[in-house]
């Protein structure tokens, strides 16, 4: 494959984005926008054109009918020495290609989206100026050949994530989501920088090839070292995984996410659900080789996926902001994600199961970013048709949008587990992956999908039916046509998506590999996942007193739950309360008294003194002759004195 | 008893005491210049009897004199001009009042 | 030894620079300060034909005496009122004043009079007459003038133009 294709897929969007960013301003509305989606259409067209190139064309498989890590182009930018190098490239893999077609699908469908949902705002030429950028930002990280140009477009998702979180800069909420976002992710990124700076110490090469191909031996040097009781491959790794809970929003790194859909509802659609946050995810399962060598790392992915896919579970029940709800589903799964990663290790170093696990992860991040940006579209749809984002101002919605409701229940079903729609599917490989590892886990992860379902069927209830409010003369409506578009198409594929052959593109070790359904494990997810959403369907189909009921029986839970645990307060507590009062407030004395106090009073006594011999500078020629005199009779006298 | 150049340097030196004295003190830019006049009188003496009791027969001194002399007038012409068009402007011409260029 | 009559000029001269020197610069009359001022000047003059300066001394009567304080009496009749008295100094004024004078006088005098032999009588020498004078200042060469005389006409062009320049009413 020539370098034409690979370079034109990076270089669009970032032309895009100087091109609307620079000149945006002067254009209309109408033309940045069908720009912007000319950009991503012609992204998308060439992406489509070389991942199904990959996936295809005989020249990338290798006689064992292993898929082979294609390095398209390499270009060597900073050499620091022999072997730490830092190039700038375009890596092309089962999983790269499989990203290089959900980002660009999302991201066109969303721009195709915005010019509907976004029409009429102010800055809508920056806005499509942060899509463009952002697309470039993420396809840069899914390709990128080396730890370090990941961690370069890691950082530069991140920037703009902060961007169009903060795109109404004028709403304080905005501001302080997008804040808050950047700083949580940029101190998960300094624990990324840390590790990838420990591993590259040790092993010599930032290159992914290298590092994953022979792992063992490259990683060698860090076995004798340890700190603080564990080996520094562990400390290297566990760091590295702090970056990817930044960005993937796993705890206790969680609480930006939530906050971060006071950014437009098709960004969060695209970055926050979509696509950025499953670059923790997509990190994980790039370093997967090396993360098998360290059983104590992968039990912690694990473990810390659990604990966040119950957690968010139990959130989304009680939220009322029908985008916290999704947020916290989010969350909760790419914690499924993550397990699913987790779980593929055995912990001899080597994968349990034919390595399911990372198959299946893969697999949910395809699907889960399909009908996840189909349900944040449709609540876009929603949001546009009600002007506000609580389900109280909602109900009764299926009157009156028929096309939104049905493709939010095709996302519903999906997201439930509920064959045959590509959720189940993904899923199912997840809790045989888990059941495969532990039965406490493959439990574990089960109760979390009935949660799942039943979170879901709650909002959907809630939305489309329970009690009409009044709608006053403005009766909702379904969305205009750039809007629908998108809503139908991830519906369609969200449908089909579950029957691809996934295990025939993208495995552990890219050997073609056959899915195999456990009748056992797929009957009894569907079973609770029917009966959770019974359960919503019996609690809020109509109007009725059982879920104030419920709320009253268990008062600390739904307390506890409604207010996330209490996460944001603890922090809150430990930055305002400890660090601030405890750390900064000392030092911020110690800055204004004692450093300011030497300078200031530095500067005082200086304007003292000027003001004490500013009257001799009184323009009085006299008071000059006379002291000059003295001066001249001073040293005269002194001559005299001497000579004399 | 013989006149020694002593005798000739100590009234000049009261002259010139006397011009410094007068310049420090007086407000009056007239007054100021008289006691500049004094002194470079002063000083002008000094050259003459210097060049008469110690170099007897020779021009420099004499010389120097005459030009200061000159430069002298030049400078007053200038000096009252100045003045003259000070006390036009401001119909005043103390000093110590005179700071209006200064801001 | 010179004559008495001579050591009499003398006393008279160095009297009236004295007096009338410190007349000048403490009277509050101006018009006096600048009479007192003329009386000084001509003690001068006699200083300077003591000395067998005769020339110098003529042009000392015509130059200062004749020219600078005419335009003295000018100005001042111009800038003030006649009879108008100064206000008294202050005494802070006063007192820098005497300090600055009374330092000057302290410190060259005593240096003068630390070396008092170093000066001697007038050595007996013909001091040049007005021929020599008038050769000097139009010659070049050694002992020539001609430089600085030029010089001093250019001054005292500039000095004319710029009088006018200056004093002209606009």
């Amino acid at each position: 494959m020539g370098i034409t294709l690979p370079l034109l897929i990076l270089a669009i969007p970032l032309f895009m984005f100087l091109l609307l960013g620079i000149a945006g301003v002067k254009m209309s509305h109408k033309l940045a926008g069908w720009l912007g989606c000319l950009g991503m259409g012609t992204t998308l067209v060439l992406a489509y054109t070389v991942a199904l190139t990959y996936y295809f064309c005989p020249e990338f498989t290798a006689e064992t009918g292993e898929r082979i890590q294609t390095i398209v182009f390499n270009q060597t930018w900073l050499a620091f020495t022999q072997n730490l190098v830092i190039s700038l490239g375009f890596l092309l893999d089962p999983i790269s290609a499989l990203m290089l077609i959900v980002i660009t699908t999302i991201s066109f469908l969303v721009h195709l989206y915005s010019l509907g949902y976004m029409e009429g705002e102010k800055g809508f030429q920056r806005y499509y100026a942060f899509l463009s950028l952002f697309s470039f930002s993420m396809l840069g990280l899914v390709v990128a050949t080396n730890i370090f140009q990941m961690y370069i477009f890691w950082e530069l998702v991140g920037a703009s994530s902060y961007l169009l979180i903060g795109f109404y800069y004028t709403k304080h909420s905005a501001v302080a989501a997008s804040k808050k976002a950047f700083i949580v992710t940029r101190f998960a990124d300094l624990g990324f920088l840390i590790g990838i700076l420990v591993l590259s110490y040790y092993s010599q090469t930032f290159d992914f090839l290298k590092l994953t191909t022979d792992s063992q031996w490259v990683l060698a040097s860090t076995q004798g070292a340890t700190f603080m009781g564990a080996s520094v491959l562990t400390w290297a790794l566990v760091l590295i995984f702090t970056g990817g809970m930044g960005k993937s929003a796993m705890m206790p790194l969680h609480i930006w996410l939530p906050d971060a859909m006071e950014g437009p509802t098709p960004v969060s659609a695209l970055i926050h659900a979509a696509t950025m946050v499953v670059a923790g995810v997509f990190l994980v399962a790039r370093m997967f080789p090396v993360y098998l060598l360290e059983e104590s790392a992968t039990m912690i992915v694990a473990v810390v996926g659990a604990v966040t896919a119950f957690y968010a579970a139990m959130v989304a029940c009680t939220q009322i902001d029908i985008k916290r709800v999704l947020a916290f589903s989010t969350i909760s799964q790419i914690a499924f994600m993550m397990v699913s990663l987790g779980v593929a290790s055995n912990g001899n170093g080597d994968v349990c199961h034919h390595g399911l696990g990372y198959m299946a992860s893969m697999f949910h991040m395809f699907t889960h970013a399909m009908f996840k940006a189909l349900l944040f579209l449709g609540a876009g749809a929603l949001i546009h048709a009600v002007h506000s984002n609580d389900y109280t101002a909602m109900g009764g919605l299926s009157r009156y949008m028929p096309v939104t409701r049905w493709t939010f229940l095709i996302g519903c079903l999906a997201i439930a587990g509920i064959p045959p729609f590509s959720g189940f599917f993904s899923k199912d490989e997840i809790l045989s992956a888990a059941y495969a590892w532990s039965p406490f886990m493959g439990v574990w992860m089960t109760i979390v999908a009935a949660m799942t379902a039943f979170y879901m069927f709650r909002l959907y209830f809630l939305i489309f039916r329970w009690d009409e409010p009044d709608y006053g003369h403005h009766t909702p409506h379904d969305p205009p046509l750039p809007m629908m578009i998108p809503l139908v198409f991830l519906a369609a594929v969200s449908c089909v998506a579950g029957f691809i052959p996934f295990g025939h593109f993208v495995t552990w070790n890219r050997m073609p590999y056959d899915i195999h359904l456990d009748p056992w494990i797929a009957c009894s997810s569907v079973a609770v996942a029917i009966c959770a959403i019974c359960l919503a369907a019996y609690m809020y189909r109509t109007k009725n007193p059982l879920p104030e009921k419920m709320k009253n029986a268990m008062p600390v839970l739904w307390d506890w739950c409604h207010h996330r645990f209490y996460w944001d307060e603890l922090y809150m507590f430990i930055t305002h309360k400890i660090i601030f009062n405890g750390v900064c407030r000392p030092l911020a004395w110690f800055d204004r008294h004692i450093i300011d106090g030497t300078m200031d009073s530095f500067a005082a006594v200086t304007n003292k003194l000027s003001r004490v011999i500013a009257p001799l500078q009184s323009g009085q020629v006299q008071m000059y002759v006379f002291v000059y005199i003295i001066g001249a009779l001073l040293l005269g006298g002194i001559t005299v004195l001497c000579l004399i | 008893m013989e006149l020694k150049a002593i005798y000739f340097l100590i009234p000049s030196l009261i002259m010139f005491c006397c011009g410094l004295f007068g310049f420090i003190t007086r407000r009056n830019m007239i007054a100021m210049l008289i006691s500049l006049e004094l002194m470079l009188n002063a000083v002008d003496m000094n050259f003459v009897i210097f060049n008469r009791f110690l170099f007897p027969g020779q021009l420099e001194g004499m010389f120097f004199t005459l030009f200061a002399i000159a430069i002298a007038a030049a400078e007053t012409a200038l000096a009252i001009a100045i003045i003259i068009n000070v006390f036009r402007a401001s119909h005043n011409i103390d000093v110590r009042t005179l700071n209006e260029m200064k801001f | 030894m010179d004559s008495v009559g001579s050591i009499i000029l003398y006393t008279i001269v160095s009297l009236t620079i004295v007096i009338f020197s410190v007349l000048a610069v403490t009277t509050r009359k101006i018009l006096r300060a600048a009479t007192y001022l003329l009386f000084t000047l001509f003690a001068t003059a006699v200083v300077y034909f003591m000395l067998d300066y005769q020339f110098l001394g003529a042009v000392q009567i015509a130059v200062y005496a004749g020219g600078i304080l005419v335009l003295f009496v000018f100005a001042i009749l111009l800038t003030s009122h006649p009879g108008h008295s100064s206000e008294p100094l202050t005494s802070k004024r006063r007192a820098l004043g005497l300090i600055a004078s009374v330092l000057m006088l302290g410190v060259t005098g005593y240096s003068l009079l630390a070396r008092c032999n170093f000066f001697n009588a007038a050595p007996e020498a013909a001091n040049p007459d007005m021929q020599q004078i008038g050769t000097a200042i139009l010659s070049t060469g050694d002992n020539g003038y001609l430089l600085p005389f030029e010089a001093i006409s250019v001054l005292l062009l500039a000095c004319i133009i710029g009088g006018i320049v200056v004093a002209r009413k606009r």
